[in-house]
């Protein structure tokens, strides 16, 4: 017996409508109520993943990690939390304070707002949007506005170069990144995620499989995407000190911190989506397979930064465009043909 | 102010430094920029400035050997060794066999120790951070065997005027030579991360070139010097010690770019671990001091002495007036000569090309600063 969550949030829905409250005062609980459920998970997912990351490049450089704060450290994350809630805002004299001051905002928002579409699980979805996969890729660029937001009015010579250089870095990295979900999209003829799902119930049918170097592809620009290793160049801390958050204190950093862990969990989400079959797997109920790949993408990315030495500026632009764009273009063409 | 143009860029200045994390303690680099590319360099030194030399002058012979533990704090022994050697060449003090053996091996170990932080320090500046838990793993070891002889981790005061100041103790061997043995694999280890790494390659190959000419108008001498193709190595073409009685070889680059110069050290890694197998091998018993006076008081003269640091020449030149401080005492190391090529690489390089050539020249600004 799988423990599906589906039948139980129908349970509530129902209920809900039961009480013979106006329409439009029903969907807004409703909404309200997915709403606050995708925060929820969110927030539990950042606290998880910045546990797992401090405890996993502890165990790839022979350490412990975190050990202290409760079982294995399981606590650390919300201690860094309450840390950093407890710092002073420090804002410069001399930035821009407007554009300082919602540049983490707009960063985490959009971040956020690209998981309404995420399929977490069977019939599990805040939202079935039909033009899904466009609408997550779209939201996640106002991530570039911040960072060059972010870069231009700290007024700080360290975070303009990282600013300027996540804009170029990411502007250009979406193109593969997106060429390379065409494949997929091609093969299912739409843009639903949850139509995307429906299409790999099959583990054969994975576009892992029917689709090795779009994921390939997808997997590199989406590394670059989240300005993770051997990518991060925009806050390369040998270089530029911090990058773009240089200035940032307290929450306003905490906001950049977790939108960045947000975001890698997004793009891993969407990899297993598109390309492993998102919930589909055996025997475990779908929204813990779900996790469970998105989980191991996440890993994959992180075991990416614990090995790699960083690209420099310029090798990491003659790499998407010399050699990223022109894979991704051919993988288009066979895809095309492949799918006809 | 000007009216901004089309098409219209400024170059603008950035203070690299003196905090900042790929800087190596406090240098200033004081960069001209057009945008990523870098137009100018200037270094600014002289923050960690203690007048060490100064302070020298007014202390007694050993009373030096601590305070120039600081001079070049991760290779102190050498800075013992370098001045050791001088006031025993005034002196005319032969130092007994074992203890020229112990110090052959703490020189070794210690320049074993220097590589082990120069190829963390060099591949956390390139982004990649896990070599550096590695490295620090066995340069542990290191520091243990460190401070079973002479109780210090850092700043040792191990090497005396006439000797060193004790034996080692029974634990040292064993643990010693299980370092020594098993220290190969470990370089292994690190280049599996790193040597044939394509981005590594990509970030450092015909990067930051010091040619030969360069280097030798600029005073470079040991690693940088040998990347370059110069095959000059004071413990071969100047012997010191007993390094005559050794069997290594000296490894070179051929065009001194930061991978030459990567490489140079790696390979040295696995020479001085010969050196320290060899010394194992061959350790006398016997005196570990010369006999001397309780004061050491050298006849006047002057000298200098220059040993292999890791980092280069060190040299040290003593004047003496008989008395039992020196009269003026000057020290050479390679930090300093080799800060000065950043303004002649620099220009039309990226910022983090300039990150990685610093880092390849393995400054160390506790020595530059004196």
């Amino acid at each position: 017996m799988r423990l599906e969550l589906s039948p139980l949030l129908k349970i509530i829905g129902d209920w809900i409508s039961s009480l013979g409250l106006p329409t439009w005062l029903v969907d807004l609980i409703e909404m309200c109520g997915a709403a606050a459920m995708v925060m929820g998970m969110a927030f539990l997912i950042i606290l998880f993943l910045v546990w797992w990351e401090r405890k996993l490049s502890g165990h790839f450089q022979q350490r412990l990690g975190p050990m202290r704060t409760g079982w294995h450290g399981w606590l650390q994350t919300i201690a860094d939390g309450i840390k950093l809630f407890q710092k002073e805002d420090i804002i410069p004299k001399t930035v821009d304070r407007k554009v300082f001051y919602w540049a983490p905002v707009i960063c985490f928002a959009s971040s956020f707002a690209a998981f309404a579409c995420l399929p977490w699980g069977k019939n599990l979805w805040p939202t079935d949007l039909n033009i899904g996969i466009l609408y997550i890729f779209a939201i996640t660029t106002f991530v570039v506005i911040s960072l060059l937001m972010a870069g231009w009015s700290s007024n700080n010579k360290y975070a303009l170069l990282g600013g300027m250089r996540s804009a170029a870095q990411i502007v250009s990295y979406e193109v593969p990144l997106t060429l390379s979900v065409l494949g997929v999209i091609v093969a299912t003829q739409s843009l639903s995620m949850v139509a995307i799902v429906g299409a790999q119930e099959k583990v054969y049918n994975w576009f892992i499989f029917r689709q090795p170097l779009g994921f390939l592809i997808y997997l590199i620009a989406a590394t670059a995407e989240t300005n993770r290793a051997p990518f991060d160049i925009p806050e390369a801390e040998q270089e530029l000190v911090a990058g773009f958050n240089i200035e940032y204190s307290g929450m306003k950093f905490a906001m950049f911190f977790m939108a960045e862990f947000l975001n890698l969990f997004l793009v891993s989400a969407v990899a297993v989506t598109l390309f492993l079959g998102g919930w589909h797997g055996p025997f475990l109920p779908s929204w813990l397979w779900f996790l469970l790949k998105a989980f191991f993408i996440v890993f994959v990315i992180i075991w990416f930064k614990w090995t790699y030495p960083r690209l420099r500026v310029d090798q990491l632009m003659e790499f998407c465009w010399k050699f990223l764009l022109p894979l991704a273009f051919l993988n288009l063409i066979v895809a095309g043909f492949l799918f006809r | 102010m000007r009216e901004p143009q089309a098409g219209y860029t400024e170059e603008f200045e950035v203070n690299m430094g003196p905090q900042h994390p790929s800087t190596h303690g406090v240098l200033r680099l004081l960069l001209r920029m057009d945008g990523e590319i870098i137009k100018n360099a200037e270094p600014h030194v002289g923050y960690l400035h203690r007048a060490i030399e100064k302070i020298c002058e007014n202390r007694t012979y050993p009373q030096c050997i601590p305070l120039l533990d600081r001079f070049e704090y991760v290779t102190s022994m050498s800075t013992e060794e370098v001045f050791c050697l001088a006031a025993e060449r005034i002196a005319a003090i032969e130092v007994p066999e074992r203890a020229e053996y112990l110090r052959v091996i703490m020189l070794e170990l210690n320049r074993i120790a220097s590589h082990l932080i120069f190829l963390g320090t060099f591949s956390l500046d390139l982004g990649a951070i896990t070599p550096f838990l590695y490295c620090i793993r066995e340069r542990e070891t290191i520091m243990d065997l460190f401070e079973m002889t002479c109780g210090q981790r850092l700043t040792y005061n191990y090497i005396r005027v006439g000797g060193v100041s004790q034996d080692i103790p029974e634990q040292f061997m064993p643990l010693a030579r299980k370092f020594v043995d098993t220290f190969q694999a470990r370089v292994d280890d690190y280049e599996a991360l790193l040597t044939e790494n394509p981005i590594f390659l990509a970030r450092t190959k015909n990067v930051g070139i010091v040619n030969k000419q360069v280097c030798l108008d600029y005073g470079a001498s040991g690693p940088v010097l040998r990347a370059a193709g110069v095959e000059w190595d004071l413990r071969r073409d100047d012997p010191y010690s007993i390094y005559d009685r050794f069997k290594f070889e000296i490894p070179t680059g051929t065009v001194g770019d930061v991978w030459d110069r990567y490489m140079v050290r790696v390979r040295e890694l696995r020479q001085s671990n010969e050196i320290v197998r060899q010394a194992l091998d061959q350790l006398p018993t016997g005196d570990i001091k010369a006999k001397m006076k309780p004061l050491f008081k050298p006849p006047v003269g002057e000298v200098y002495a220059r040993i292999e640091n890791s980092r280069g020449e060190m040299g040290c030149h003593i004047i003496s007036d008989g008395s039992t401080k020196p009269y003026r005492l000057k020290l050479r190391g390679g930090s300093f000569c080799h800060t000065q090529l950043i303004p002649e690489v620099a220009p039309g390089i990226m910022i983090a090309d300039l990150v990685a050539m610093f880092a390849s020249l393995d400054v160390i600004l506790p020595e530059v600063d004196r």
